[in-house]
């Protein structure tokens, strides 16, 4: 393979300037990062302690492999939702090592609300047993929420994608052999109650733990019946009466240890489906150049171009890069390469998308499904070309064949938004909705159907010609400035990745410099699922 | 019962003396490595080898949840933490008990308790082992004056927070106290941003010696008589051996006693060392001549003079009484014989501040014959890197006379061949051969103060031995790699498994 060069001038103003904003834009989201995993707040933390309860992040720690990597999906979920009172959803969800294999989590925060479940947090949960599925990742939930959020009741519990479907997964997930354990370590009522209940094994705390379909208060009000938590759902009624649970942990840390001893008997990977290692795995190597460069490589703005192929160099194995049809539609970047050891084929925006760039991508997607590699699409895209010559060159049908042959590859993908993701150049790249197994964007991302000067410019033509038809006089310069702000504003906020990470539109916003760690981890996992045959159905030619 | 599997979180020479006591009780061996050490003696000595991290000490060697992760994961079930690294580190041997493996070593307890220097200087008080006398807490001239009077001159003023000589001073008699003080608290406020200064006895021409002492889990401790350490160089022992031709049989015997009432004074079992301050010539004023210094909770680097004089291996032992047997000789049944010296033989340069010296060994060629031993790390051929003590091996030789030890240690020193790196073979054997290490003169400021050396000129037929030696073998890499790393084959490289602690 080829070594990439680089052309770096890192003693340039340029590089100067553009280190200073992403190294701002890193520290932003270390800050927020930061921020949420304080969960809801001292006054909350206390309360939930002084119960001998740990807080979810500790309960994590304890129960991950010591100093093992743990991969959070949207740690910043729910951002400016729901007035702030929910941060990070008010549940974390990731990929971890217990017991020396990778394992899917799902915990509670009961410092926020009581852990009870808020549109994105159903969102956030469904979204984590989804990566499980298709990674088939054994699942431990770490329950410790009063259900559904009662004033958003109509947001969360009637819909196919709402509460409900938490169970249906788990029921479908064990049946296709993917673990499902709990342990219960607060409250488990109502809808919450099926956690526990739906799982292959549970696991409950006592003093802390409850599980039942109505709570004391409700008990109260249906039947008259008083009756204390512990009498009516705890660790002692469930393992030794009821049979709702199977284990009785005297504290979150015997769970924890309970749960630890369960993953360590659970049938490897390797064993529970088919070897999914259909390719040699070679030992990985660092690139040449440091991840940080990413920071004064990237531009400030959208309006200036750089070389994509300069990030590449810093995310692959060696810098060793073997580019295929180098030459032809050059605007999109494809090649081979490894990471951590893994190989892979990338697909890299290298400007607007054309005709050839879009057959190129296509006829590279098909050589990796062929080859059993999995793909990386490093997602910076206006969009595709637009203009007489490019509609009548066939852009759409081309374009289509790209968008066809990502959407039905069986290899895995993996995203990453590294700069714009607009119009259906998002769709060609592999967006949210192209079903790849991780989709990840860096802080200085920008998401939406086209880039707010476009929208502004695009309204703007069709106000003019509404007053043109009406007769009346046109806008002048500072009213055009006027008219397009509100646009522009709206764009700038709704594009940005804080807004789109709130919704759950992608998996998390990650630091440039830790891009390569992801990639290698998720890569590790998605490995884990055997891949399917292909059928590719007609290509539009 | 006896141990089936014991991981040695350590490197180099300790690594391969503690693996060769567990062959000998059957017992298999885990090594660790870092990058630095991926084709390391001690790697390759052991049944299996996991690697644990980069070459810096931080991320391999004291990186204690991957050492406890390792030991888990080989299925070890006891840690042996050799000397140095995390040894001597309370919370490790703590953290390798509540992961349900055996830390072969005394109880987390005592070395938390040991190794706080206040704690550990009240304990000895109340247990009746002789301190240092001092004084603190001190703030005006006249309560200085007082305190130093009680003392004794020659005392030293130094800064309570200090450390490296910085802020010391010592103090004849008392027409020199105020000067000394004000300029100690200077320095000290300079230096640590703490004027605070204590005073303490002063004793010009220290000797160093420790006290080995052994005990079981059931209440059953000894002493293992003297080792004398004051050949020292930068505050590091170069020369140890035992008897130390100082102590008449009555002082033996009571520092001996006190050896052991300081261990027994926090619950000790396992290996341990009482270090003595020794004054050659007490005053008449105050006629105490040793004093407790502190306790070494672990095996000593020194320790193989005591294994050669009183016939005892310390390392199967320590491995006996961790694993609960009971040590079985009384102090009565422990007895001295003949003399032990060690040398430690280092790639450094004497004639350029002891500096370290690192490469690749050319040629390596150890001294053989009756009463030889070498403990090492090494063989032609291997790196010697920075990232570590320069220590290359220990060289110690038994006589039934200090006079035949000497002799003895100075034939092996000359047989000793190490090309590629300074050693400071030369240096020992100038030491070995001087009238004041012969009379038992030296103390611990020996080296600094009073030894001037220079380096020999090489001879013609040393340096042709070397152009000889390094042109005609030609000694590759190309040792044999057994290490048994434990992989999962099918995803053998994955990033899952670097102990990083990734966040995102």
């Amino acid at each position: 393979m080829e070594t990439l060069p680089t052309n770096l001038n890192p003693d340039s103003e340029d590089f100067k300037t553009n280190s200073l904003h992403h190294r701002a834009l890193a520290n932003e989201l270390k800050q927020r990062l930061a921020k949420v995993r304080e969960g809801g707040g001292e006054k909350y933390r206390k309360r939930h302690e002084s119960q001998g309860k740990l807080f979810v992040r500790e309960r994590i720690e304890r129960l991950l492999d010591p100093n093992s990597p743990f991969l959070e999906f949207s740690a910043l979920a729910a951002t400016d939702l729901y007035d702030n009172e929910g941060p990070g959803a008010g549940i974390v969800t990731g990929i971890g090592r217990v017991r020396e294999r990778e394992v899917l989590i799902v915990a509670n925060d009961a410092t926020v609300k009581g852990g009870s479940y808020f549109p994105m947090t159903v969102k956030k949960h469904l979204r984590a047993q989804q990566i499980a599925e298709e990674n088939h990742l054994p699942c431990l939930y770490l329950v410790d929420s009063g259900g559904a959020f009662l004033p958003l009741q109509d947001e969360v519990f009637p819909d196919v994608n709402h509460f409900g479907r938490i169970f249906y997964n788990q029921a479908r997930m064990s049946a296709k052999k993917i673990p499902q354990i709990a342990a219960v370590m607060g409250s488990c009522t109502a809808g919450g109650a099926y956690v526990p209940a739906m799982s292959d094994e549970a696991i409950i705390v006592k003093g802390t733990g409850t599980i039942f379909l109505g709570g004391p208060p409700l008990v109260k009000a249906a039947t008259g019946e008083d009756v204390s938590a512990e009498d009516l759902g705890g660790a002692d009624v469930h393992t030794r009466r009821s049979g709702v649970a199977d284990h009785f942990a005297e504290d979150d840390d015997h769970a924890i240890e309970i749960l630890r001893n369960i993953v360590e008997t659970l049938p490897s990977k390797v064993e529970s489906g088919k070897s999914p290692f259909y390719f040699p795995l070679s030992k990985p190597e660092e690139p040449l150049y440091p991840a940080e460069d990413i920071y004064g490589i990237l531009p400030s703005t959208f309006r200036e171009t750089y070389d994509v192929h300069e990030i590449i160099a810093r995310l692959v194995d060696g810098s060793k890069f073997r580019e295929f049809k180098a030459r032809y539609g050059t605007t999109l970047v494809c090649g081979f390469a490894r990471i951590h050891g893994y190989p892979v084929g990338i697909i890299a925006n290298n400007g607007v998308l054309f005709s050839e760039s879009a057959l190129k991508a296509t006829h590279f997607i098909e050589l990796c499904d062929q080859r059993g590699i999995p793909l990386v699409f490093l997602q910076n895209i206006t969009g595709f070309m637009v203009g007489r010559e490019a509609e009548v060159g066939g852009i759409a049908k081309d374009g289509a064949k790209m968008v066809h042959a990502v959407a039905t590859t069986r290899v895995p993908k993996l995203t990453v938004v590294i700069g714009g993701s607009f119009g259906a150049g998002n769709y060609a790249m592999s967006g949210r909705a192209y079903g790849s197994r991780f989709l990840w964007m860096w802080p200085n991302a920008r998401i939406s159907v086209m880039g707010g000067e476009q929208a502004a410019n695009v309204l703007l033509t069709i106000k003019q010609e509404q007053l043109q038809r009406e007769g009346k006089p046109l806008l002048n310069d500072k009213e055009i400035e006027a008219f397009k702000k509100p646009i522009l504003d709206k764009y700038e906020d709704e594009g940005n990745p804080y807004y789109s990470t709130a919704r759950l539109w992608d998996d998390g916003v990650i630091d440039p410099a830790d891009t390569r760690q992801v990639l290698g981890l998720a890569l590790s996992v998605v490995l884990n699922s055997p891949v399917e045959e292909n059928n590719f159905g007609v290509f539009r030619m | 019962m006896m141990f089936k599997k014991i991981l040695i979180a350590n490197r180099g020479e300790i690594a391969i003396r503690i693996m060769r006591a567990c062959k000998e009780l059957g017992v298999k061996t885990v090594a660790v490595y870092s990058d630095a050490d991926k084709n390391s003696q001690h790697a390759q000595f052991a049944d299996e080898a996991i690697h644990i991290g980069a070459a810096s000490a931080k991320e391999s060697y004291l990186n204690a949840d991957v050492l406890i992760q390792a030991a888990l994961a080989s299925q070890a079930d006891a840690i042996h933490p050799g000397y140095g690294f995390l040894s001597e580190n309370a919370s490790f041997a703590g953290t390798v008990a509540s992961a349900h493996l055996t830390f072969i070593g005394p109880s987390a307890d005592s070395i938390r308790a040991m190794g706080d220097k206040a704690e550990s200087k009240i304990r000895m008080k109340r247990a009746g082992v002789p301190t240092v006398p001092g004084a603190e807490g001190l703030e005006s001239e006249s309560d200085f004056k007082k305190a130093a009077e009680e003392i004794g001159y020659p005392v030293l003023v130094k800064a309570a927070a200090g450390g490296g000589g910085k802020g010391m001073r010592v103090v004849n008699q008392v027409e020199e106290l105020k000067e000394a003080i004000e300029s100690a608290r200077r320095e000290a406020l300079n230096a640590f941003g703490d004027a605070r200064l204590l005073v303490e006895k002063y004793i010009p021409n220290a000797h160093h010696i420790e006290f080995q002492v052994f005990g079981d889990q059931h209440g059953h401790l000894v002493h293992l008589f003297e080792r004398e350490c004051s050949t020292q160089r930068r505050y590091q022992k170069i020369i140890e051996e035992t008897p130390s031709p100082l102590l008449t049989p009555e002082l033996r015997k009571q520092m001996g006693e006190a050896a052991v009432a300081a261990a027994k004074a926090v619950n000790y079992f396992n290996a341990g060392t009482i270090e003595f301050i020794f004054d050659p010539q007490p005053s008449t004023l105050n006629l105490q001549p040793f004093y407790f210094l502190e306790m070494n909770t672990r095996l000593q680097v020194e320790h193989p003079v005591t294994e050669l004089t009183t016939g005892l291996d310390l390392v199967q032992w320590q491995i006996r009484v961790a694993a609960g047997e009971r040590f079985p000789y009384s102090q009565e049944q422990i007895t001295q014989r003949g003399h032990a010296i060690e040398c430690r033989v280092y790639a450094e340069d004497p004639a350029n501040g002891f500096l370290p010296s690192t490469g690749k060994l050319l040629q390596y060629i150890e001294p053989r014959g009756p009463g030889i031993r070498v403990d090492s790390g090494f063989r032609a051929g291997d790196e010697v890197t920075h990232f570590y003590d320069p220590l290359l091996a220990k060289l110690i030789v038994f006589g039934e006379s200090r006079e035949t030890a000497v002799q003895k240690m100075q034939a092996a020193l000359r047989e000793f061949v190490v090309h590629g790196v300074t050693t400071n073979i030369d240096f020992l054997q100038d030491v070995l051969t001087h009238e004041d290490f012969a009379a038992g003169n030296v103390s611990t400021k020996w080296v600094e103060n009073n030894f001037k050396w220079t380096p020999p000129a090489p001879s013609f037929e040393s340096l042709v031995a070397v152009s000889l030696t390094d042109s005609s073998t030609s000694i590759g890499n190309n040792v044999v790699n057994r290490q048994s790393e434990i992989v999962n084959e099918h995803d053998p490289y994955s990033p899952w498994k670097n102990p990083n602690g990734f966040r995102n």
